[in-house]
């Protein structure tokens, strides 16, 4: 009897093959699951250790000083797959966007699978190359990960949550309560587009644009931005609740005012078309590849410069104006001239778009 | 895109204030009343408020579908919900909706009844086509714009032999509620509201015309504009109005005539009446019984009516004492009025109807226009008949 030189003598069958328990179960079934899937996408020196943890270097000119910022976010989307990317993308975009909004470089990811019994292992190699190669993109690689099976009906095909951590540079203060009134508000481009994208996939909407999503890392942009200007005082990437939401959540932790001006706000035309037709407001549409930037009016140029020059912020706009308010109210200056309240999200305007 | 551009040019909006500014006489006040929700939420989102002068009032109306289903309504289709094999669909703006006993659809689906938000009536038809196992029942309500649909799905159903899809229906009538709100104590005898004039929804009007509205203009001397929903329409049909007072006419005028003419839709109307009939009367939250004021499905199509399929109680329990969602959808209290709004009663944790839809009185005001209480600078001057 000769014995199988390899631990798994039959490969995975991502072709016609189906997540089953036995790959969350620890057994066999798992660690092949674990190497032909996932480790053999992500490929990176730490993963490759197979411990059940990573451990990794920092870079020493970022350990001067600085602090480490760590973030974790879920994503349950559906549909999985949406124009301009899918669960995979967005699991790394998210998550590295979160980490450079405080102004810090991300070093790594980690990732947990949550994945019903019968998934199709094709759609969940697809899934796991897109976040690879998302990841690589951003030079940001995932050091370590989780799977787990749960039973049909437990869950909705996939759910990934990856955690990210980074490095803030010495000098770098940037926080959602650091707005003060007289700053200028800018974004780095349209607002909705993720949103109206997966929308349009959605059953039951039964509408078909060209809408991409505009789920994208921004450490980059953030990169130069800090670069440019250190003293920048926040930046939020304005994803579920939209422009809006994310606009008054910094309002209440900087206990300041806003006033935006409609006509400024950056809104592509299918963008827009699309929210008439659906009943939606664009500024609560959700956003992935977008940031909002709160500095001193004298740096706004500045910055809206360095956003402009990058490939994700062509459309950087000033929006508007922070302001005393002892209510936080953010208000708008409507098309027409009238002016109304911008209010958080009351609901939900469509669930599960990230 | 180019199209709807058109109708929020900020330019001619301010050119149409200055129009209004300079025709509305100083020494007089302007009461007029938005009928429709869709206006309520355009004039709140715009700001237009901020475009007219002290003297012209915009007075919200109670044409919201959501805010002025009675409380027993929305306790009737959580009862169907319950039912044994019941999926009931629903648009999402009803999902929230108090009913008795602080239950909602929201709350009743999550309790595990089969509840489904659905964005039109064919998709409750397919939805019943894709689980014949289950009784499929829409709920159905609005004005006269939504009546055809839920018309064109029934006979969609009957064409297909679909047994297991009905309609709770709750569609209801404009002119009707506007006839009993000018008859209501407050506007004849009291004179505690003032209401001059009136804006009719242009998505009603494609419908049933303008024509309806030429009775009550004439018998109650109030003029009437119909107009569309963006925001330089609202504009125009204030303008219209105001000129109207100031010449002492109370027609019935058309600022909609892109899509409305003065009798409507012959087909969706033959249609309605072919397979609808007036209910003597019907629960209006805030109005009461109003008679005539709604419709059901005629006997021949009782198969398909949820109300005739189940024994659906016929409650009518009181709205919280405090609301005063009844007062504010007759123009005698404004939301702030009540001590519910903004306290207790918000978006998030609506008490009552009007704050529940984006185009509720309530949920308008609280949503985009409370900054003008919390600075009493911005709000409009003094109504020079100080009311």
């Amino acid at each position: 009897m000769t014995l199988p030189r390899r631990a798994h003598p039959r490969p995975l069958d991502v072709e016609n093959g189906r997540v089953d328990l036995t790959h969350g179960g620890g057994g066999r079934a798992m660690a092949q699951l674990v190497e032909e899937m996932f480790i053999r996408a992500f490929d990176n020196e730490a993963l490759n250790q197979r411990n059940d943890q990573a451990a990794f270097d920092v870079p020493p000119e970022l350990l001067k000083g600085g602090r480490m910022v760590m973030t974790t976010d879920g994503y349950v989307i559906s549909p999985l797959f949406f124009p301009g990317g899918d669960i995979g993308s967005l699991a790394v975009h998210g998550t590295v966007n979160d980490v450079a909004m405080a102004g810090a470089v991300p070093l790594s990811l980690s990732a947990g699978f949550i994945i019903e019994e019968g998934f199709p292992l094709a759609d969940l190699q697809r899934i796991v190359q897109s976040m690879a190669k998302a990841s690589r993109e951003a030079g940001v690689p995932v050091v370590t990960g989780d799977t787990k099976v749960v039973e049909k009906g437990k869950g909705d095909g996939l759910f990934i949550t990856t955690a990210g951590i980074g490095m803030v540079p010495a000098g770098v203060m940037i926080s959602g309560d650091r707005a003060r009134p007289g700053d200028a508000i800018l974004v780095s481009g349209t607002m909705g587009d993720h949103g109206v994208a997966v929308m349009s996939q959605r059953e039951g909407l039964g509408f078909e644009t060209a809408i991409l999503s505009d789920s994208a890392a921004l450490h980059t942009m953030v990169a130069a931005m800090v670069a440019a200007q250190p003293a920048i005082h926040v930046l939020r990437d304005p994803t579920r609740g939209g422009l809006a939401a994310t606009l008054n959540e910094i309002a209440s932790q900087s206990a300041v005012g806003m006033l935006i001006e409609e006509n400024a706000v950056p809104v592509a035309p299918e963008v827009r078309g699309a929210c008439e037709l659906l009943g939606l407001d664009p500024l609560y549409v959700a956003n992935e590849g977008k940031l909002i930037c709160i500095c001193a009016e004298d740096d706004a140029e500045a910055l809206l410069a360095v956003m402009r020059a990058h490939p994700l912020g062509a459309n950087a706009a000033r929006i508007g104006t922070c302001r005393e308010d002892s209510h936080h109210f953010v208000q708008m200056r409507t098309g027409m001239g009238g002016m109304r309240v911008v209010d958080w999200l009351a609901g939900e305007q469509l669930p599960r778009i990230c | 895109m180019k199209y709807i551009d058109e109708f929020r040019d900020g330019t001619v909006a301010q050119g149409i204030a200055k129009a209004i500014r300079a025709e509305a006489d100083p020494g007089r006040a302007y009461h007029i009343m938005e009928f429709c929700g869709g206006h309520t939420h355009a004039i709140s989102r715009y700001g237009l408020e901020d475009l007219l002068p002290a003297n012209v009032r915009m007075i919200h109306g109670p044409g919201c579908p959501v805010c002025v289903l009675p409380v027993g309504r929305i306790d009737a289709a959580i009862w169907l919900a319950r039912q044994d094999g019941v999926t009931l669909c629903t648009y999402g703006d009803m999902l929230r909706v108090p009913g008795s006993k602080r239950l909602s659809l929201l709350k009743a689906k999550a309790e595990g009844c089969d509840i489904r938000m659905v964005y039109s009536t064919m998709d409750a038809l397919k939805l019943a086509q894709s689980l014949p196992e289950r009784q499929v029942v829409f709920f159905a309500i609005g004005f006269e714009t939504t009546t055809p649909p839920t018309a064109v799905a029934i006979k969609q159903a009957q064409a297909m032999g679909l047994g297991n899809f009905s309609v709770f229906c709750n569609h209801v009538l404009t002119p009707s509620a506007i006839t009993q709100i000018l008859d209501s104590p407050e506007v004849r005898e009291l004179g505690t509201v003032r209401l001059d004039a009136f804006i009719g929804p242009a998505h009603v009007s494609t419908i049933i015309g303008s024509r309806p509205y030429e009775y009550f203009a004439e018998e109650y001397q109030r003029p009437v504009v119909i107009a569309g929903f963006e925001p330089l329409d609202v504009m125009q049909a204030v303008r219209m109005l105001v000129r109207q007072i100031n010449d002492g006419r109370f027609e019935v005028e058309n600022e909609f005539a892109r899509a409305v003419t003065r009798d409507g839709n012959e087909k969706a109307k033959s249609l309605v009446a072919d397979m609808f009939e007036l209910r003597r009367a019907f629960e209006w939250r805030g109005l009461g019984l109003v008679p005539y004021s709604a419709l059901r499905l005629k006997e021949r199509f009782a198969a398909w009516d949820a109300e005739r399929r189940w024994d659906v109680p016929q409650d009518s329990p009181p709205d919280n004492k405090a609301c005063e969602c009844g007062a504010i959808l007759r123009g005698v209290k404004k939301p702030v009025d009540c001590k519910l709004f903004g306290t207790v009663c918000t978006p998030e944790n609506p008490m009552g109807s009007c704050m529940v839809s984006a185009e509720g009185a309530c949920a308008a005001h609280w949503t985009y226009g409370r900054f003008r209480d919390a600075d009493p600078g911005h709000a409009s001057g003094p109504d020079p008949e100080g009311d």
